[in-house]
């Protein structure tokens, strides 16, 4: 079956642009007009968040997005129904990242089976682990095709990069240093040494470098030493700027990609 | 049926260790090195140490004459209000702490609700000279002024939890924060049973101090070490699981937790988990959690902040799930009566999360020659402008 994270890493190993944003938010029915934009604008992959009221591995601008989402009525059942016609209107791989709860409540296996109906392509959930996901959840994963996501961190151990590899097909997220989500202190010179760490490993799926990545510097600066980067917090900052939502959109990632 | 954890860190279905990757590393190193530090003779010793001369233990086990006749049973009370800071929580500081040395960390983060667990966990880092900062939601601030002056005294950093429903959840949501931004130096003391494997466990273990004394003291006074009853409030349940702890598998010990109603079960404004709440993740831990039907948390109520917590700890879960507990619940209302029943009968002003314990002894309907040992876990000096107002002292 084909799976679109695979195919674009196929085409594409260096300079892959990826972009998280908050579903429902600024509005509650913005989800298709950012994901049409983001692609217009030549963006490689999106990250769909589904919002938490207590998402622990955040820091405040995703937080306070996930909250107006919440406000504004963003639910897993309203999500897929905003996606459901998505698939006529672009190819660009999707990931959907949130919290295990909210899919645990939706039920994980119906779960998996409206992201393969709507054309998920792969799913992060961080405070799913390992070990319960290769025991309880894998072989649905797999089933509907869908790449599992994990997170690897600069303390993540080499045994377990290793491990965390062995299950993951499609990429792995390197949260670039110990944080929470949306600090912009740049990319720290330990930052690089694990970056090279890891690219020395030769791991079988591409990685690719997120939190802390905010403009074009730090943009460029994690591509070097990986597949591509993901921004988050940065673009939803963006995203409450005065103007239009299409303008908004391509501002930034004309700022970063040029 | 154990009522113990499983070496993957659950009990029955609950609990585990639901982290994002970042904390891997910090829970794992706990995982791996809480029970050998735990059970070495020189942390032994110098727990054993601290627990009686610093914090004053054993603490007694009082019969209340007056309580007992009030209710035509015998009732005794577990003094742990009596220790060194006013609650049970310094059974559990003094013992992480001492963890978090033998780890190499230095610096010390902690959230609180009522303020005990931030008001023990900064008297342990005064005593071993270690940097401490505690997460209080704002609400809590506010209604627990007291323990944030204490806090500050003790030279803890007291920082403002400011979203959510500002209370125990937001104030652990910041401490985890603060923990995966600071993965190398930082040791996180948790207050309950909460929290990812080994937290739960671990916390009931030091705890569980509580009810070995309870055997030997009851012993002493009735000839047996096992009450009919046991009775403890639960917030997140340290003071319950330590309590209940020696007693979980001698089946014919009834026990009771209970639970905050807040302003009734019904009213939207409540805190009673094992009723209004449903299987989930929170802090890392699958439990009991109140939550809408879409997974979101929701945000509870209670008077007392220590009990104002939308879960439970996932070996309390496992007790009201498995029926080896029973679960009660008191209203604000009866909490303050209760408070006001214990400070006039006995002369003992029990704080409110406590309360809410006192509050189900009538219905217990317990028999004259029956025993029911509840705990009482804190003292009433923090709570006492909620009393002043409440009862209209202050107007006298």
């Amino acid at each position: 079956m084909n799976n679109r994270i695979k195919s674009l890493f196929a085409q594409k190993q260096k300079g892959l642009l990826s972009v998280y944003f908050t579903a429902g938010f600024p509005s509650l029915n913005d989800t298709e007009t950012v994901i049409l934009e983001l692609e217009k604008n030549g963006v490689d992959l999106i990250e769909v968040g589904m919002p938490f009221s207590d998402p622990l591995a955040d820091g405040p601008t995703i937080q306070a997005s996930s909250t107006v989402a919440l406000k504004n009525g963003m639910t897993i059942s309203k999500l897929f129904e905003q996606l459901k016609d998505i698939r006529q209107k672009t190819q660009i791989p999707l990931v959907l990242m949130g919290y295990l709860n909210p899919v645990m409540q939706y039920g994980v296996e119906r779960f998996c089976q409206k992201c393969a109906e709507v054309g998920i392509d792969g799913i992060i959930l961080p405070d799913l682990p390992l070990r319960e996901y290769v025991e309880d959840y894998k072989e649905l994963f797999e089933k509907y095709n869908l790449s599992k996501v994990f997170l690897i961190t600069p303390q993540t151990p080499e045994a377990r990069i290793r491990e965390i590899d062995s299950h993951s097909n499609g990429f792995i997220y390197m949260v670039s240093s110990a944080s929470t989500t949306g600090k912009t202190a740049g990319l720290a010179e330990q930052s690089q040494v694990y970056f090279q760490r890891v690219a020395g490993m030769q791991l079988q799926n591409p990685g690719v470098i997120g939190f802390g990545i905010h403009d074009k510097e730090t943009f460029a600066a994690a591509c070097n030493h990986a597949s591509g980067a993901i921004i988050g917090s940065a673009f939803v900052k963006a995203l409450q700027q005065e103007g239009s939502l299409q303008e908004n959109i391509s501002s930034f990632i004309q700022s970063i990609k040029n | 049926m154990s009522y113990h954890v499983n070496e993957k860190g659950f009990y029955g279905k609950f609990g585990g260790a639901y982290v994002p990757e970042m904390l891997y590393p910090n829970v794992e190193e706990l995982r791996q090195n809480y029970l050998r530090i735990i059970q070495e003779p020189d942390f032994q010793e110098e727990l054993q140490h601290l627990l009686k001369d610093y914090v004053g233990r054993p603490t007694p086990l009082y019969f209340a004459p007056r309580l007992s006749e009030k209710y035509n049973t015998k009732v005794y009370l577990k003094r742990e209000d009596l220790n060194h800071t006013g609650a049970h929580k310094i059974n559990n500081t003094i013992g992480q702490v001492l963890l978090a040395k033998r780890l190499g960390k230095t610096r010390i983060i902690a959230e609180t609700g009522a303020g005990q667990h931030g008001v023990a966990t900064a008297t342990v880092c005064a005593l071993m000279g270690l940097e401490c900062i505690v997460y209080m939601g704002e609400v809590d601030i506010e209604r627990q002024a007291p323990n944030v002056a204490r806090m500050k005294m003790l030279g803890a950093r007291v920082v403002p939890a400011t979203s959510g429903s500002k209370t125990l959840k937001d104030a652990t949501n910041e401490a985890i924060r603060d923990w995966i931004n600071n993965p190398e130096d930082t040791y996180y003391i948790i207050g309950s049973v909460v929290g990812p494997h080994p937290y739960p466990d671990m916390v009931a273990r030091f705890q569980a101090v509580i009810s070995e004394e309870m055997r030997v003291q009851l012993l002493e006074k009735e000839g047996t070490e096992l009450p009919t009853y046991v009775v403890a409030c639960v917030g997140g349940g340290s003071n319950a699981a330590g309590a209940f702890y020696h007693f979980l598998d001698e089946l014919e010990v009834q026990l009771i937790a209970v639970e905050a109603a807040g302003k009734g079960i019904d009213s939207g404004e409540s805190a009673a988990t094992s009723i209004l709440g449903r299987d989930g993740i929170i802090h890392g831990s699958r439990t009991l959690l109140m939550q809408t039907v879409d997974g979101q948390v929701t945000e509870p109520y209670s008077i007392s902040a220590g009990l104002d917590y939308p879960g439970v700890g996932p070996l309390h879960a496992h007790l009201f799930e498995s029926k080896r507990a029973r679960f009660m619940s008191a209203t604000d209302d009866e909490a303050l009566q209760a408070v006001l029943e214990l400070t006039r009968l006995e002369g003992i002003i029990p704080a409110l999360e406590t309360a809410h314990a006192l509050a189900v002894l009538e219905r217990l309907q317990a028999k004259p020659d029956e025993t029911v040992i509840i705990n009482l876990s804190g003292r009433g000096d923090k709570d006492l402008s909620t009393y002043l107002k409440h009862f209209h002292f202050d107007e006298q």
